[in-house]
């Protein structure tokens, strides 16, 4: 009878070096969660709640009036960029979980990348391009800064 | 496992919110009438309706969120998973309470 010797396994330890972004996007879900609370919070507040009229106060004018100030501009940039890849992370998981085939998949997770990425830049865009007057419109429309035409 | 359905479904209808709601709030870079335009459906009273279950889901989401949080980073979180969940039910019931005749008496206003 002989003794077998079993040599160690030689294949070498799985390289952990690269970035878990899995780690990172479930930490992101967390902390955008929690700011995301006071934004949309305080948001919902401004908008439906603390003008008499509620969302029948909101028009052209009501949105021409908060965007005057720095304040809720900054406010409304960080509710679209952390609100809208935390929506579409959670999408991200959604697809993972139920779309099992894997074209179709990548397919869907390309068109939320796409579309969460033109919805930013054109959100953006519309925040730091907004034009409180523009001319051509009926004054009656316009906040009340506006110099008469 | 109710919580985590109801946080998956209240999560894809607050998403297909958002994409609506950036693409009206963009219409103010087209002109005020287009923008008031679209946003005067937003007063309709069946709007208002959604309105009210947009932030009954908004607020749903919220509070089990931060359960979730709880549970993830909080040590005794896990143990008490059950009767946070108790928890959120009661306050969003409470939040709701607060809002609703609020947003009914907007609905119904001739503002």
């Amino acid at each position: 009878m002989t003794t077998e010797t079993v040599e160690a396994p030689r294949s070498a330890r799985v390289s952990r070096r690269s970035t878990n972004w899995e780690k990172w996007a479930w930490l992101y879900m967390r902390g955008s969660g929690v700011l995301l609370i006071v934004l949309i919070f305080g948001h919902l507040f401004t908008n439906l709640i603390a003008d008499e009229g509620g969302v029948k106060a909101v028009d052209f004018a009501f949105v021409a009036g908060k965007w005057a100030s720095p304040f809720w501009q900054i406010w409304d940039t960080l509710m679209l960029w952390l609100a809208l890849i935390h929506g579409s992370n959670g999408m991200r998981t959604i697809v993972n979980d139920y779309v099992s085939n894997s074209t179709l998949r990548r397919i869907m997770l390309v068109a939320l990348l796409a579309s969460s990425i033109v919805l930013i830049v054109l959100g953006t865009l519309v925040i730091y391009t907004f034009d409180p007057c523009p001319s051509g419109a009926l004054q009656s429309q316009l906040p009340s800064f506006c110099p008469a035409q | 496992m109710w919580s985590w359905v109801l946080h998956r479904i209240t999560g894809v209808a607050i998403y297909f919110f958002l994409l609506v709601h950036i693409l009206d709030s963009a219409l103010l870079r087209v002109s005020p009438r287009a923008y008031n335009a679209v946003i005067d459906t937003y007063k309709q009273p069946i709007m208002g309706i959604g309105e009210a279950a947009l932030v009954a889901a908004i607020m749903f989401h919220a509070l089990n969120g931060i359960r979730i949080i709880l549970i993830d980073f909080w040590g005794g979180g896990p143990k008490r998973q059950r009767l946070m969940f108790w928890l959120v039910l009661v306050v969003w019931v409470i939040l709701m309470a607060g809002f609703l005749p609020r947003q009914i008496g907007v609905i119904l206003s001739e503002f």
